[in-house]
């Protein structure tokens, strides 16, 4: 995977913006929260490369500090529904009495659009970055489920678990020593996809007002804060967007890089190519 | 007069066909349909049969995959109780399955090596278990130094050299081979079907072989077993199966083989039967075989035949109110033709 | 009526480029049926598919040779021109009879598709004639069987159904990859007794592949034997089968389980395993399996040479020295206890 330049060069940014926000209070010029009223709304200049907001601090260090939650915000999501979907996945494709009590759970949970889902969960809730991340991964957690439990549906009836029970393996040890280790790669996808999305999301819910608190910097709060600005200092709203755009793009990339790294099997013209030479070359 | 290892009494399997909202089942398919087999220590038993004849889910039942719906298997002369978690477990210490594909019978992320001790582990028995494992794949023709290679290094005749390593590692008893050779390229057929052939001499084993190719069922099996359609339609010793057949579907079977010998087959009169095969879940009433056999009569659509001694020859069973030889069988058709 | 001459084939893949056809060439007739058979990495899959250039583009290179069809050379022609070939005058039927039909069209409409696509004729006309052709490839109730979908009907259905489909264009040359090895023996035999018929009928060619010995012999008049992208034997299925003085064939010959044959009888396999193709061994491509091999066959790589009329053989034993050699390794066999008798001879 690392052999294509596209894929090295969005691990690359991705890797480049979670380094910047980290260190971020080290090296950034001006601090990001540094109120100057005198220097409300300006567009970008040698000082402050991305301009300043409507209170006169740095856009530029706003929208480095940014990436902290969204990137965390992404990231935690992405983990824990991972997890609990593999988890519920794998039990729900092995065990064929789970499996209807769980998918019937998925199905209503996948039946709400995650948003107006998550937007329940921190109305309820409220608004800190603990509760959007708990709101968000329970809405992209039966996404996870339902991958899961296909790709073990299609597992399941190979031989080599066959081979497995007859040889007195016991269950557990089937699911996390056959199974498990063979359907990796739609969970590592599917797991980069749902880390795209929960940015999204958590930079949606904010600019609807009902993400992370308006305090914490997040681009979604950025861009709540600049809908009204955006005729007089468009700079205000366009960079925050633009940083979304980018780290999503860039995970979107990995995404698929994965993807046809790990799995030959998916579709891709490249993928059915090497195919169709593979099959032949074999039978000829 | 020893016991047999294994018996299968009356089995059947259905499978529920569901269908609708409610998933109310409709229908089975009836994929063994009444199948009685004997099996001697230290003997190989050949199980032949076309598609849909039943022989791969009788095969995972023996091994405990597949619960029957009646019917019992017994071995050593106990009950096998597919329900009873800890008594399966134990028996399949002594009764092994090697299976039909070299390419998903094996965990293609687990190494070569781990494969073969998987068993050993699952039975706790890791005294020594590289040793043990080298052990095997020296036996069966693999090279120690392979044990970290992953399946998909190997070829596909190496591949199920390691399932027969694998299956061999508990020690069993009884072996059923599902189909373990017709994967495999014609030369590395028979370095497949040798070794088998050594194993079973060295370690006294018992093999029930499942194989559609008669040709390789002619060369490994002392008895020989024919299914359609969930039954047994014929079983005798090796020799006169296949040199004084007496069920018409067996004759046809036998006819049908192509052999790798111009002069003979231009020789040949061919057999051949006509029409499909019927659907597992509708089997024709009475016999199965009557809807595709030349000589039925009223009483095969009303009856359902069982297995019958021949010419008072109890290692010789036919399952046919008519059965004749195959010469009988061709001139029977001649004068059908010519009439 | 077919020439392929010095016929190369590679493909490119992930590891390399593969040699899969190397200096082919044969000829077929008219009314005769041409058996190829080999092992799998033998290239008879690539080479059948390369006679109407199906194989997947762009990895498939053509660096030589000539494929000649009725005066034409099939490789200079572009994409427009083979395509009026392929399904008309050459048509194939392939292995798996599912994967060939489409799922979601009923068999009568794909065949009726095939008709029209090669002549002229109105919906009405290539109605009845499909339901000719259904007929003459022995499918029941023709009229409403039209109506059915490929997963409707048996294996032995849908591969009729390809002939049928085949058929459609009238062809001069059928070429069939593994017809019949996914089918059940009994309908093997009637698909094979199928074949007999309609060639007979429309006086077609036909190039069977195979790795199955004995429908080769039930079928072919005669034989390429491939090994490694190569042909190692040529000839009729006589020679081939009872007066070879090729160690492969032999050797294959020796390995196979027969009906015919004794119960735990020693099968002679063949050692080793088949050749890369990616880095095919020096010398001849068999020398490392051969039992025959000498030390000229590490720098020589045999072309084929003449045995009798219409039989060669790419090995540079001469008769003498194989029967020579035959005779001292069945003395071997024998002192280790082995059973052999030997098969070669009718």
């Amino acid at each position: 995977m690392f052999k294509k330049k596209r894929n090295l060069i969005a691990v690359g940014i991705l890797l480049l913006f979670a380094i910047a926000t980290i260190s971020a209070s080290w090296w950034l010029p001006v601090s990001p929260s540094l109120i100057d009223a005198s220097r409300r709304l300006l567009g970008p200049s040698v000082d402050h490369w991305f301009g300043t907001d409507h209170f006169g601090r740095d856009i530029f260090g706003q929208t480095i500090v940014a990436a902290r939650v969204s990137l965390v915000v992404g990231f935690t999501v992405a983990v824990i529904a991972t997890l609990l979907g593999t988890i519920t996945g794998l039990i729900a494709g092995y065990y064929k009495k789970a499996d209807f009590i769980i998918m019937r759970v998925i199905d209503g949970m996948l039946a709400f659009p995650s948003l107006l889902l998550a937007l329940a969960l921190v109305a309820v809730l409220g608004g800190n970055i603990t509760n959007i991340i708990v709101a968000l991964s329970f809405s992209f957690w039966p996404v996870m489920t339902r991958i899961v439990r296909s790709a073990v549906l299609q597992i399941k009836p190979l031989q080599y678990i066959e081979a497995a029970k007859t040889t007195g393996v016991s269950d557990p040890v089937i699911l996390s020593h056959y199974v498990l280790p063979n359907i990796l790669s739609p969970i590592i996808v599917q797991g980069t996809f749902i880390f795209a999305k929960a940015i999204l999301a958590e930079a949606a819910l904010s600019f609807l007002g009902i993400g992370v608190e308006p305090s914490i910097a997040t681009w979604g709060n950025m861009l709540q804060e600049a809908q009204i600005y955006i005729s007089i200092a468009p700079w205000f709203s366009i960079f925050p967007g633009i940083a979304i755009i980018i780290t999503v793009l860039a995970l979107n990339m990995i995404g698929e890089g994965l993807r046809d790294a790990l799995d030959p099997h998916t579709t891709g013209k490249a993928a059915k190519e090497k195919q169709a030479v593979k099959k032949i070359v074999n039978a000829a | 007069m020893t016991e047999p290892l294994l018996e299968i009494r009356d089995l059947k399997i259905h499978f529920p066909i569901k269908s609708g909202v409610l998933q109310k089942t409709t229908n089975h398919v009836k994929a063994v349909n009444g199948v009685n087999l004997s099996v001697n220590k230290g003997e190989t038993i050949g199980i032949v049969g076309e598609s849909g004849c039943g022989k791969s889910t009788l095969a995972r039942s023996i091994v405990g995959l597949l619960k029957p719906t009646s019917g019992e298997i017994l071995f050593e002369g106990e009950r096998i109780q597919h329900d009873h978690q800890k008594g399966m477990h134990k028996i399949r210490r002594d009764i092994q399955m090697v299976f039909q594909d070299p390419f998903t019978s094996l965990n293609p992320r687990m190494k070569a090596g781990d494969i073969i001790a998987a068993p050993l582990k699952a039975y706790k028995m890791t005294e020594n278990l590289q040793g043990r494992v080298k052990e095997l794949m020296d036996r069966v023709g693999l090279k120690a130094e392979d044990y970290d290679k992953l399946p998909h290094q190997f070829s596909g005749g190496q591949r199920q050299r390691i399932g027969i390593a694998r299956a061999l590692s508990l020690n069993p008893k009884l072996i059923v081979l599902d189909e373990p050779v017709s994967a495999l390229d014609v030369s590395i057929q028979a370095q497949v079907i040798n070794l088998l052939e050594d194993l079973q001499k060295e370690l006294g084993l018992t093999y029930i072989f499942i194989a559609h190719d008669l040709s390789v069922i002619k060369h490994i099996a002392d008895k020989v077993a024919v299914m359609y359609l969930g039954k047994v339609m014929e079983f005798a010793g090796n020799e006169t199966f296949y040199k004084d057949s007496r069920h018409p579907y067996t004759n046809a079977l036998l006819s049908a083989v192509p052999l790798p010998d111009p002069e003979k087959e231009r020789r040949r009169k061919q057999i051949v039967l006509s029409g499909e095969l019927p659907s597992p879940s509708h089997p024709p009433a009475g016999c199965v075989f009557h809807t595709r056999c030349p000589f039925a009569q009223e009483a095969c659509k009303l009856e359902i035949p069982s297995l019958k001694a021949v010419d008072d020859n109890a290692d010789h069973l036919v399952s046919c109110f008519f059965p004749m030889s195959a010469e009988e069988q061709l001139a029977k058709l001649s004068q059908t033709t010519s009439g | 009526m077919l020439e392929v001459k010095n016929l190369k084939v590679q493909i490119d893949t992930a590891e390399g480029i593969v040699q899969a056809v190397d200096r082919v060439s044969f000829r077929v007739e008219a009314g005769q049926t041409l058996g190829i058979v080999g092992e799998s990495g033998s290239g008879k899959s690539v080479l059948a598919h390369s006679i109407i250039q199906l194989n997947p583009k762009p990895a498939t290179i053509y660096p030589e040779g000539e494929i000649i069809f009725e005066g034409k050379n099939l490789l200079e022609l572009r994409e427009k021109a083979l395509r009026k070939i392929r399904g008309n005058e050459i048509a194939m039927v392939f292995q798996d009879p599912m994967s060939s039909l489409n799922p979601v069209f009923k068999i009568g409409s794909q065949l009726i598709e095939a008709i029209i696509t090669n002549q002229k004729m109105s919906k009405k006309q290539a109605k009845a004639r499909a339901i000719e052709l259904l007929r003459d490839v022995g499918i029941p109730d023709p009229k409403r069987r039209m109506q059915d979908y490929p997963h409707q009907l048996s294996g032995g259905m849908r591969q009729r159904v390809l002939i049928a489909i085949a058929l459609a264009g009238n062809p001069k040359l059928l070429i069939a990859d593994e017809p019949t090895t996914a089918l059940d023996v009994t309908i093997q035999a009637q698909i094979l007794e199928l074949l007999r018929k309609v060639q007979k009928k429309y006086k077609m060619a036909i190039i069977l592949i195979s790795h199955d010995l004995g429908v080769i012999s039930q079928i072919a008049d005669n034989v390429l034997v491939m090994y490694s992208g190569r042909i190692v034997e040529d000839g009729s299925v006589n020679d081939i089968f009872y007066r070879t003085t090729m160690p492969y064939t032999w050797s294959l010959l020796r390995s196979l389980p027969r009906l015919d044959g004794q119960r735990h009888e020693r099968l002679i396999n063949i050692e080793g395993q088949p050749p890369n193709l990616i880095s095919p061994p020096k010398g001849c491509n068999f020398h490392p399996r051969c039992p025959f091999a000498t030390d000229k066959c590490l720098k020589i790589d045999p072309e084929l040479t003449y045995r009798s009329k219409g039989h060669s053989a790419a090995c540079i034993l001469s008769e003498q020295e194989f029967m020579d050699g035959k005779e001292r390794i069945e003395a071997t066999e024998k002192e280790r206890g082995a059973l052999t008798y030997d098969r070669t001879t009718a």
